[in-house]
């Protein structure tokens, strides 16, 4: 954070100081460093380093929210904030409605968080995140399969500072890193692309280059075999359309997770407060704790205090404190994400921390929790075993196309790669496939979740949510799961070839 | 806060002292108001006031950059170009290096020495003011009303080592209003590019859309004959030029408009319909701004063309494929012409029978009628196959009238394949795309008939 800590208290204590009057105030600054550089065969093609500073503050008075910004990060701007915030509360009440009430949080008092990482990547000379890039490039780029390759890079750290009404003064410094490189095979017969599966991840930048017993990826084996494999892709025959059962692999299946019940479980959405932009979703309220969501052995969490989660933080943007809760338990809905207005609209005692904001120009508004699948213990099924249970089936890698209707029913994925199984074994690449089908309709048909040594952590940094529109990283944990007789159709027969 | 064009001119120098071989600043002053609501209530809201300093630094013919949101002072913008200008001198010579644009002689958008403009909450007071007595219509109604209003208000100024001094002001506004029945059973979108539409017309679209919806049809997937409104071709024109007009991307092989055995299919007739999708920063309701400017650069676009002056492009013409995406390095590497950039698209087809969505559908005896698409996602780069769902009203028509409702479907389409297979076009007019509109808010398209529409399965989202 560019400011002392006295700097800090006079900005809180200009804004929170004019709040006389409301119900809840926040004052949030916050700056935010973003760098990426983007490749095109080994050469640089794109660079930036961007950093966002500034402040906003929400106000809940009279029943009314109303929210204020500026890049003007000084304390008489902080005061002058509030008073553009209870206007804005004023104005927009005057189109009617209900009021609105937050769900109490106790005061936590001074609070300083930091993510776990090693080297915060906006430290690193950009000279040598493009020399670290362009060489692992030229390493792809060598194979005589590959025509061309790209690779990017993004890395973000994030400080933010956060006084509200009830004491709460909380300073926290996160940082996340998403690297991917892609190899594209053209031949007589078209072209095929394969992606790196290494994930986003909130850790710094001993990702990339750390050593590999640590959690970090090894960018040296994944390397080393993708010009084969995306070699193999080429030469592989089209997949037929039909049904087939799926071995999912986290790198797929996070992104699954992500659509199917990530923003199902999202309370605003259920009671209709997206209904004009991301949409509604079919798990409604009056289904809590009877909807049969999958199968038996789906146990599905939202949290926001796993180490290396995207989503996680000490205190989320309304000053409640990181959780951790359930949402699918033996397969039926038994929760859902919750900010402080739709804990209270709903009869909730407490938010469970889903509150947060992209930019010092946006209010806070209910975003999604690190959303896990847990694996099957330490006994569990590794991926062989969960291969070895299929006559005839696909094994599904990586993630690519993705698509879920407004209300969270019918999906529609594709992947990187995809590999034929008969008899219990892999049985060489094939390619063009796409899976569809109906959430619960897929959970249910669940029928093994692998052990703990399957479970990855994947995720997205590109969550898209709310009007204006905003923008967050999120993490989900998930094992390789089977899942028996999903459709599966043939992308160039979709398209009418 | 000093002026933004002092602001500019303390970074050209500043890079210059410093040995800079070249530089340019760009500083955006932008001002925002926004009101969101659902449930028949306002929710969240939001004004605030911003600014953005880009730098961009050249060093042998390299680039560094840097961006800064925030209140940007001399001793700020001085920092900022020490750090690009580090950045340039340690990084690898850039692929789209090319003489800066020298100063343009003609008049090229606003006037530098202008101030900037802005907006607060006062402009969405017609909103406020329709919503007011939408809510209690919608309550008697047995529905729910939901949407958003917003305005940005941008002023650019751009100016380079090379003498180019440049403004831009461009206001972006939108209101999207849906309404939903208290059963779920019934829901309706409209929406339209600007801050004061008539909310009148809106909400009386909406009811008229929910009487249609009383009655309900279930169908099954399959093809379908349809009318696609103005939005749904704009969302699915924006993801042709998204992901496919990149010509360096044509040239690698890696798209829909690569030819097989290399080159790319520039002069193929891609319709058979004489189609023309065009950019072009003068066109009427759609301005936008008529020169190049650039935080950094990509495959298409270049920090080194920053300044350059952006003419009416056709992308597509009369059916052909016309123009790729190339900045002028690229351009000059294949032996083309500079089309780098787009912030508005217009689709029109010569000889066509024109007249509204509703004039079509009185000329179908068995179809169709969507509201808009949603959750578009490319499926297969090789033939631009996306995929997506229709959202928000599914009308089935018969004998040229709709007769009800159907049930929302997945579909898997090309834009490519649908302008190829389009067989009626409507009236372009000014419309806002339910997917993309928010990143390309500038667009004028017709409506299409598409006589064979593949819905690939049943979605049961209502």
């Amino acid at each position: 954070m560019p400011l002392a800590a006295d700097d800090l208290t006079a900005l809180a204590d200009a804004a929170l100081g004019s709040a006389a009057g409301c119900q809840a105030a926040e004052l949030r600054v916050e700056r935010i460093r973003s760098q990426m550089v983007r490749l095109h065969d080994a050469h640089p093609e794109t660079t930036a380093d961007d950093t966002d500073f500034g402040m906003g503050v929400r106000v809940v008075v009279d029943g009314a929210v109303g929210f204020a910004a500026t890049v003007d990060v000084r304390p008489e701007e902080a005061a002058n904030l509030v008073r553009q915030a209870m206007e804005m509360a004023r104005v927009t009440s005057r189109a009617g409605g209900g009021r609105v009430e937050l769900a109490p949080e106790p005061s936590h008092g001074d609070v300083t968080w930091t993510s776990a990482f090693e080297i915060d990547p906006s430290t690193v000379p950009m000279a040598e995140k493009i020399a670290l890039l362009s060489e692992w490039s030229s390493r792809l780029g060598d194979h005589p399969a590959v025509s061309h390759t790209t690779a990017s890079l993004l890395a973000v750290s994030e400080q933010t500072y956060l006084a509200d009404l009830n004491g709460t003064r909380a300073t926290q410094h996160r940082v996340r890193l998403q690297n991917q490189l892609e190899a594209l095979a053209v031949s007589d017969s078209g072209f095929e692309t394969m992606r790196t599966l290494a994930p986003p991840v909130g850790r710094g930048w001993e990702f990339l280059t750390g050593p590999t017993d640590d959690g970090n990826w090894n960018w040296d084996a994944e390397l080393a075999q993708l010009p084969e494999l995306l070699a193999d892709k080429l030469r592989a025959p089209s997949v037929q359309a039909g049904t087939y059962d799926l071995v999912v692999d986290p790198s797929n299946l996070w992104l699954t997770i992500h659509e199917s019940i990530g923003h199902a479980t999202e309370l605003d959405r259920a009671v209709g407060y997206e209904a004009a932009y991301a949409g509604t979703s079919f798990a409604t309220f009056d289904k809590l704790g009877t909807l049969a969501y999958g199968s038996p052995v789906m146990h599905v969490t939202g949290d926001r205090t796993v180490e290396h989660g995207l989503a996680t933080i000490g205190i989320d943007g309304e000053g409640v404190e990181g959780q951790s809760f359930d949402l699918v338990r033996d397969g039926t809905l038994v929760g859902y994400q919750l900010d402080r207005s739709i804990a209270a609209a709903m009869g909730f005692e407490r938010s469970n921390g889903c509150a947060f904001a992209d930019s010092p120009m946006h209010v806070p508004i209910q975003r999604m929790a690190n959303v896990s699948l847990a694996h099957s213990g330490s006994d569990g099924p590794s991926t062989d075993e969960l291969i070895a249970g299929v006559e005839r089936g696909i094994y599904i890698a990586g993630d690519k196309s993705w698509s879920i209707d407004m209300q969270r029913y019918n999906f529609q994925f594709t992947g990187q790669r995809f590999y034929r199984i008969e008899d219990g074994k892999l049985a060489g690449q094939m390619k063009d496939v796409a899976y569809q089908a109906t959430t619960t309709d897929f959970w249910g048909a669940m029928e093994a979740v692998g052990g703990a040594s399957t479970w990855v952590l994947g995720g997205a940094f590109n969550c898209g949510k709310g009007q204006p529109g905003q923008v967050a990283p999120v993490s989900h944990g998930c094992p390789s799961v089977l899942v028996r007789g999903v459709r599966v159709l043939n992308t160039r027969e979709e398209s009418g070839r | 806060m000093i002026p933004a064009q002092e602001l500019v001119e303390r970074g050209v120098a500043a890079a210059d002292a410093a040995g800079a071989d070249a530089c340019i600043v760009l500083v955006e002053e932008g001002s925002h108001a926004d009101v969101r609501f659902a449930q028949n209530t306002t929710t969240t809201n939001g004004v605030h006031r911003a600014r953005s300093v880009s730098v961009v630094t050249m060093a042998a013919g390299s680039v560094g950059t840097s961006r800064q949101t925030g209140v940007v002072g001399t001793a700020g913008v001085d920092d900022m170009v020490a750090a690009a200008l580090a950045d340039a001198r340690e990084a690898p010579p850039a692929e789209d290096a090319f003489p800066l644009v020298e100063p343009w002689g003609g008049t090229l958008g606003r006037d530098f020495g202008l101030a900037p403009e802005e907006t607060d909450a006062a402009i969405l007071d017609g909103v406020l003011s329709s919503l007011s007595g939408a809510f209690g219509r919608a309550r008697a109604r047995d529905a729910v009303l939901a949407g958003f209003a917003e305005l940005d208000v941008m002023t650019l100024y751009l100016g380079s080592s090379t003498g180019v001094r440049l403004s831009h002001l461009q206001p972006t506004g939108a209101v999207n209003l849906v309404g939903r029945t208290t059963d779920g059973k019934g829901s309706a979108w409209v929406g339209e590019p600007s801050i004061t539409p008539s909310m009148e017309v809106m909400e009386r679209e909406i009811w008229r859309r929910l009487d249609w919806a009383k009655r309900q049809v279930s169908l099954e997937a399959g093809r379908y004959e349809v009318i696609l409104p103005p939005s749904g071709v704009g969302d699915m024109m924006a993801e042709l030029a998204f992901g496919g007009l990149g010509g360096r991307d044509a040239e690698d092989g890696r798209t829909v408009f690569s030819s097989e055995g290399g080159g790319t299919r520039v002069g193929d007739r891609i319709a058979s319909l004489p189609f023309t999708l065009f950019s072009d920063p003068c066109e009427a309701g759609v301005e936008c701004a008529p020169f190049v400017a650039a935080e950094a650069s990509s495959s298409e676009v270049s920090v080194f063309d920053n300044g350059l002056p952006v003419r009416r492009v056709d992308w597509l013409h009369e059916g052909v494929l016309a123009h790729l995406r190339y900045h002028r390095a690229g351009a000059a590497k294949s032996g083309v012409e500079v089309a780098p950039t787009f912030d508005n698209l217009v689709l029109h087809c010569a000889g066509a029978a024109g007249g509204s969505v509703d004039d079509m559908v009185a000329r179908t005896e068995r179809g169709l009628l969507l509201t808009c698409l949603w959750y578009i996602r490319e499926v297969d780069p090789a033939t631009l196959l996306l995929t997506g769902l229709t959202r928000d009203g599914v009308y089935m028509i018969e004998d040229g009238a709709v007769v009800g409702a159907a049930n929302n479907f997945r579909f898997n389409e090309s834009p490519v394949d649908l302008l190829a297979r389009a067989t009626e076009v409507g009236t372009p007019v000014r419309a806002l795309g339910r997917e993309f509109g928010e990143y390309l808010n500038r667009l004028i398209m017709p409506p299409l008939r598409i006589p064979d529409y593949n819905m690939s399965s049943v979605s049961q989202a209502s």
